[in-house]
């Protein structure tokens, strides 16, 4: 496996060629390899018609049990062992025009033909993609030259040889340092930071640098942004009002985790199913709002369960984009058009997620509160209360019981309803009840449970009733409550008392009233508090009737799952359309990955799966996108696509290294492997091109130069304040609102409004910048950052005259410059001296004599010109130092060069 | 080589390789990036000569650039173009059952009553086209004009129709038709961007910049909103105290070292900066110049009803054709309130829908018979309409009597009119039952007239696809048929 894809892809891409080379040199002896020289054919000639979703003339050469199946007129395409039986082969070599395939296509040519044959003679075995089998441990090459200083460098030097190149001497300390500060920070290095390093004469000056800066907590905030990306975090829920959402806490707990270095596999886990963990701590239900960031529609008029289902269709496939780089998405319609899967088992995988009590209204409920002091105390005490008489589990229990006051039963986990109306529409949710209204739920647990809890709303003077019955109306009552007129929603609790421990429960709604009515929006079973015999009992009980009521200081969305008894069931939809359902399906994964048919219950497994050894793809996914984040290519150059359409792994051992690394001995752990590759020699070359290898290698496929790559969004912003000492360093807390121009908000049914942040908040790292989804920050969405409604796995750097405008003009940039001018106004000297100085400010380095005169004459000019424009000079600088401006016009020049928004 | 072209050709080569052709599955990545260096009319030709793309446009093209007036909230069809006289005979009645079983509004609960036309028709021009006197000038230009009466939608809520209108998909995320287009297609004009939008009506549509981004086409393709107050276009004014002799030595400056720079690493990137900062500095003069109505001769002004500087429809029509002259690609207007639910008088389809008439009638009608009389109607296309219909029955929100007359959103059925373009004059298209509720002849989906808009500029929409998260992606989904029938 190992030596054939080799000696195949050193060429990279091009696979018929690769194909052909493969033949001359093997093809009489060798068996014939399915990936490397049929797949290729497969994809290019035969998929489009005769794949996953077309199977023309009812052929598909997706699974080979079709493959081998009987056609529609009959004959049969591939009879393993047999070509001269195969229609497959009838039909390439055929002469009709009418029957040789590709229809109407350029026929395959002989040595294509020769394959296909002698594949099929030798059994037509299918071969899983590379990407669906378990890396293996590749050897280290060992090369001719004596270069690098780690593994990386053996394998990325085996093809820099292989393809005639050399590899670049060591960049400068200069452009070395200021490229290790933004790779692993996102922000340059200070002049003193730079000195420190120039200056270090030890021999492990650059491993102590590199140790340093992941340490740093500015790490946390650099590489949060790669992961906000996939997990499309915004601080407003799209569609229509696009209202705001209070979810930055996540925002957060991912800067935490990646300055804690949290291993990738708790990573993980946490964040899928932090909250089926035993005894879930709060941050474990805080990380599990990576999957509440789905878009919410609170237009008016909206069908919540079809915008639920859209946000699980989200989950499904963001699940498996930025874990798998597997794309799914197009199995929610029909079979995989490339890739083995099958529509039903897209639903098998969506049934992970379609048991959250979630379900797209405006409150997002479940929240997690996070308390006001005062209520804090009183959970702490009914906390130690239950521990004192209980046990660790069981107060955990409780408290996210009173943080989120779920698992609610709502109006889909009624059996059956009289007379009672459900507005379900968004903006809406809640059900309308009159004198006679009865609810009936099916196969309640009861063992265990003490109060039900009702959130209802009554603005009629007259008094309802409500009784709580088993077995039938009129059956036996458990409980009973008067309901008489609120002030908006209340929480009602109703004691309960029964020996039954499963029953059916019905509420009864009267009143002496006919026109009586009243609305709830679900209700909520409290189970039995320990500590029944004690004299506080009651006493703590009415506290927690109490915290449950307030509002929290903070509410964060987060998965809760519903209780089993009233989980969903999941069936494929009808061409998609959730509307018309199809065959109920199992919880589980694609076959393609569960050869050994697994069983799946929850989240979790899928959670414990994608992180265990079995899983093929996870390790090398993760690895893949550090890689392409200070590369600027993946090794997969396609880091959203490992399927077969992807591109095909530029180093496949390389990355089968990498990945076995990060989830073996370095028990991913991303410092580690970010510290692996910051330490190669790879990532350590000068990006200066000789003539040579720009003609040999012009994409720089091979690495034998470092890739020069513009600045992110963020990065861009950042930079600008943090080199005109801007930059606030504050972490963590609610997006703030820099600077943006007079209307950019200008949302209907929402008159929320964008409050420029004060003080330091306006200078904070765009990390915190407040993105509301339909209008996000002008000047990073110019920059390329996401707008945040879909995982993005990679964005595209584009190079536009609206960038130039933005940092020529924006006055956020325009400030920076100006700041920048003052300090350099306060260096003495002649004008040389300043324009060293500022250069140095924003590079770090000496500048070269021609950029030195540029700057130098530029100088003159604008001060000649504002001697004669004073008042223009006054405008610009806000100041009557005549100098000030032509300092600040220079700033604002040095800030707009490519080597400033270029790492290089 | 001077240094544009120099930064265009290694733009060229270098974005053509290692991002376009693995992208773009019919090879349209050569044509499209046109408009990543520096848009220039790529429009005819055939730049097969370079070995780049010979696909494009696929057949020859009826209209080189498209006007869209959107008129966000769904203006009501049977208050303006689909004259039924049999719902006039069944107002206040109850809706019967039949038409509301399996059926699923936005607000409409319990059984509403039938609304009769809130407006008179009356026939217009040689075809005798019936129009609403809500639109006393349009009725001057139906013999110009296709009119389509059997749109439909799959999507009954504002955000997500207005989606599904302009991207193809109800959800967010995918990129734009005039971002599709100006991707496809680049621009004609070096100095603004191929892609404007402009808003009036006091509001963006429900959907936000959705509605121009470009989703996952790269981020210069997203529409370009031009604002009525502040910049046109956001930055493109200098700060206070920098003239342009001053922007115009430090740009100097800034190219020379980028240039020094190009010298030092050979990074095409950078020449490429280099043309975009020089863009960015004929912008600067070429936006606030195509902005201004103030030129404008008078009689002009007062045909569109515009005056300068304010955000209505009549300016941001006049300054559509400003923008057309010179060559931008896609212009999308959006014009906010329509949304006549009857919840109060404002949004009501007597009187509110007429309020909203008088912001538009005169302004479209001068649009179409401007480009007509400067020759630019016949490679222009018009399209005007909303996102969805309204009911044939009166809005009964939480089964109450509304306090005006309105009418909840309809998907089945909806009027919208095109001209220019290639697109037939004086036509009437497709026919709706006695009451407007549902299309019974020649039906027109909205990926059918996404596939009917692309195919009038050249493009297949079939073969125009884009890969993304493994699969090829078009503004048509898997759907649409070209409405060949309409085509002059």
């Amino acid at each position: 496996m190992t030596v054939n894809f080799r000696t195949t892809y050193t060429r990279g891409v091009l696979f018929s060629i690769g194909s052909l080379l493969i033949l001359t040199l093997s093809c009489k002896e060798q068996k014939i390899d399915f990936n490397v020289q049929v797949r290729p054919i497969l994809n290019k000639s035969c998929i489009t018609c005769h794949g996953g979703v077309r199977q023309n003339g009812g052929f598909g050469l997706i699974f080979r049990e079709n493959a081998l199946g009987e056609t529609k007129n009959g004959k049969i395409g591939i009879v393993p062992g047999h070509p001269e039986k195969s229609e497959l082969i009838a039909r390439i070599n055929s002469e009709d025009p009418e029957l040789r395939m590709p229809f109407e296509k350029e026929p395959l040519n002989q040595e294509e033909i020769d394959i296909l044959t002698k594949w099929i003679e030798q059994g037509a075995e299918w071969q899983q993609h590379w990407a669906y089998l378990r890396p293996e441990e590749p050897e280290i090459p060992e090369n001719n030259l004596k270069w690098g200083n780690n593994e990386i460098d053996d394998f990325i030097l085996e093809k820099i040889e292989v393809n005639g190149l050399k590899p670049s001497e060591e960049a400068s300390n200069y452009d070395l340092v200021r490229r290790v500060y933004l790779d692993l920070t996102g922000l340059p290095p200070s002049l003193d930071q730079v000195a420190d390093f120039v200056n270090d004469d030890s021999e492990n000056a650059y491993e102590k640098l590199v140790d340093k800066l992941l340490e740093s907590p500015k790490y946390g905030e650099h590489w949060a942004s790669m992961w906000l990306d996939l997990a499309r975090y915004a601080d407003s829920k799209g569609y229509e009002a696009d209202r705001a959402r209070e979810i930055w806490k996540y925002r957060d707990w991912v800067i935490n985790a990646f300055n804690d270095d949290v291993p990738f596999d708790q990573f993980t886990i946490e964040q899928l199913a932090g909250d089926l963990l035993p005894e879930p701590s709060l941050d474990q239900l805080i990380a599990t709002a990576f999957h509440r960031n789905t878009l919410n529609n609170d237009e008016g008029g909206t069908d919540n369960e079809e915008y639920r289902i859209s946000s699980v269709i989200d989950r499904v496939n963001s699940t498996w984009e930025i874990w798998q780089s597997t794309t799914i998405g197009c199995v929610q319609c029909h079979s995989h058009p490339y890739d083995p899967i099958r529509q039903n088992e897209y639903y098998s995988s969506f049934a992970f997620f379609n048991n959250t009590s979630d379900w797209d209204v405006p409150s997002e409920n479940p929240v997690l509160k996070e308390f006001e002091e005062e209520d804090q105390a009183k959970l702490d005490e009914i906390k130690q209360w239950i521990t004192s008489r209980s046990n660790s589990s069981e107060t955990n229990k409780w408290e996210r019981f009173l943080r989120t006051g779920e698992p609610k039963l709502r109006a889909e986990d009624f059996t059956e309803v009289k007379n009672v109306v459900h507005h379900n529409r968004s903006g809406q949710d809640y059900m309308e009840l009159y004198n006679g209204s009865s609810i009936k739920i099916e196969k309640v647990v009861l063992q265990n449970i003490d109060r039900i809890y009702i959130n209802y709303n009554q603005s009629d003077e007259h008094l309802g009733n409500l009784v709580i019955s088993t077995d039938s109306v009129g059956g036996p009552v458990i409980g009973e409550a008067s309901l008489a007129k609120t002030k908006g929603f209340k929480n009602l609790q109703i004691k309960v008392l029964t020996e039954s421990k499963v029953a059916d429960l019905y509420f009864q709604f009267e009143s002496k009233h006919d026109d009586y009515s009243c609305t709830i929006d679900g209700l909520l079973l409290g189970e039995k508090l320990p500590g029944d015999k004690d004299s506080e009992y009651e006493q703590i009980y009415a506290e927690i009737d109490k915290v449950l009521k307030v509002p929290g200081k903070y509410s964060t969305p987060i998965m809760v799952e519903k209780p089993k008894d009233h989980s969903r069931k999941t069936n494929v939809f009808v061409r998609g359309n959730w509307r018309e359902k199809g065959d109920e399906v199992p919880i589980g994964i694609p076959k393609l990955f569960n050869s050994e048919e697994k069983e799946f219950n929850n989240r979790l497994d899928l959670a414990k799966w994608l992180v265990s050894d079995e899983n093929p793809l996870t390790g090398r996914v993760m690895v893949n996108r550090f890689w392409e984040k200070l590369f600027g290519v993946g090794i997969v150059g396609t880091v959203e696509d490992f399927g077969a359409l992807g591109d095909h792994p530029t180093h496949p051992e390389l990355l089968d290294w990498l990945a076995l690394r990060f989830s073996g001995e370095w028990n991913w752990s991303m410092k580690k492997l970010l510290k692996t590759i910051a330490m190669s020699s790879t990532y350590r070359q000068s990006s200066q091109v000789t003539d040579d290898a720009k003609e040999k290698d012009p994409d720089n496929k091979w690495l034998a130069r470092s890739p020069r790559i513009r600045l992110s969004a963020e990065q861009i912003r950042d930079q600008a304040l943090a080199v005109s000492n801007l930059l606030s360093d504050k972490m963590y807390g609610p997006s703030v609102m820099p600077y943006q121009p007079e209307g950019i908000w200008n949302v209907i049914y929402n008159n929320q409004a964008w409050i420029t942040s004060e003080g330091e908040d306006a200078f904070r790292r765009g990390l915190y910048t407040y993105v509301r989804r339909t209008s996000a920050y002008p000047s990073l969405i110019t920059f390329d950052a996401s707008s945040r409604e879909f995982c993005l796995s990679r964005r595209i750097n584009t190079n536009t005259p609206l960038q130039a405008l933005v940092i020529l003009n924006d006055p956020a940039f325009f400030d920076a410059a100006r700041n920048l001018a003052r300090q350099i106004l306060l260096v003495e000297g002649d004008k040389e001296k300043k324009v060293i100085a500022a250069y140095r400010s924003v590079m770090g380095k000496i500048p070269e004599t021609d950029k030195s005169d540029i700057l130098v004459k530029l100088l003159e000019e604008t001060e000649a010109y504002y001697r004669d424009h004073e008042e223009e000079a006054y405008e610009l600088a806000k100041s009557d130092d005549l100098e000030l401006a032509s300092l600040t016009v220079m700033a604002n020049a040095l800030m707009n060069m490519d080597e400033f928004i270029v790492k290089n | 080589m001077d240094l544009f072209n120099e930064a265009r050709r290694k733009r060229l080569e270098y974005t053509t390789r290692r991002h376009f052709l693995k992208k773009c599955s019919t090879g349209l990545g050569g044509i499209a990036l046109a408009s990543l260096i520096g848009p220039q009319d790529l429009f005819a030709k055939n730049l097969s000569g370079n070995g780049i793309s010979d696909t494009l446009p696929h057949f020859l093209p009826k209209a080189k650039r498209v006007i869209y007036l959107h008129m966000a909230g769904a203006p009501s069809q049977l208050e303006l173009f689909d004259y039924k006289p049999e719902l006039e005979k069944l107002h206040d009645l109850d809706c019967p059952k039949s038409l509301l079983e399996g059926k699923k509004f936005a607000f409409i609960q319990g059984t509403p009553t039938m609304l009769g036309p809130q407006h008179k028709f009356r026939q217009y021009g040689e075809t005798g086209t019936y129009i609403s006197d809500a639109l006393p000038h349009f009725s001057s230009i139906v013999d110009d004009v296709t009119i389509i009466k059997t749109m439909h939608t799959d999507q009954f809520n504002h955000a997500p129709a207005q989606l599904f209108l302009h991207t193809g998909s109800p959800r967010a995320g995918r990129p734009s038709m005039g971002a599709w287009v100006t991707y496809g297609l680049g621009s004609e004009n070096e100095n603004l961007p191929g892609y404007m939008v402009l808003l009036s009506g006091g509001s963006t549509p429900s959907a936000g910049k959705n509605v121009w981004g470009s989703g996952f086409l790269p981020s210069e393709y997203q529409g370009v909103q031009c604002r009525n107050s502040g910049d046109p276009i956001l930055f493109v004014s200098n700060p206070d105290g920098m003239s342009r002799d001053i922007r115009r030595k430090s740009l100097d400056a800034i190219n020379a070292i980028n240039r020094s720079q190009f010298e030092e690493f050979g990074d095409h990137e950078t020449m490429s900066r280099i043309a975009q900062y020089e863009m960015a500095f004929k912008m600067q003069v070429s936006v606030p110049e195509a902005m201004d109505t103030s030129k404008e001769p008078e009689y002009i002004r007062e045909m569109y009803g515009a005056k300068p500087g304010e955000a209505s429809f009549a300016n941001n029509c006049l300054l559509a054709r400003r923008l057309v002259e010179q060559g931008v690609r896609f212009i999308q207007l959006y014009h906010w309130g329509w949304d006549m639910h009857g919840d109060f008088e404002a949004a009501s389809v007597n009187q509110g829908i007429k309020m909203r008439c008088d912001e538009v009638d005169q302004p479209m009608t001068a649009l179409v018979k401007d480009l007509e009389q400067r020759g630019l109607l016949d490679d222009t296309l018009v399209v005007w309409g909303g996102e969805f219909g309204r009911t044939p029955m009166r809005e009964n929100r939480g089964g109450r009597v509304m306090p005006f007359y309105g009418r909840d959103h309809h998907t089945e059925a909806f009027s919208i009119w095109m001209a220019g373009g290639g697109i037939k004059k004086g036509l009437t298209y497709g026919e709706t039952d006695e009451i407007g509720y549902y299309g019974i002849r020649d039906r027109v989906h909205v990926h059918d007239l996404q596939a009917t808009i692309l195919h009038q500029l050249g493009i297949d929409h079939e073969k125009f696809t884009y890969q993304f998260q493994g699969r090829g992606f078009r503004l048509t989904d898997v759907h649409g048929h070209v409405v060949n029938d309409i085509i002059a």
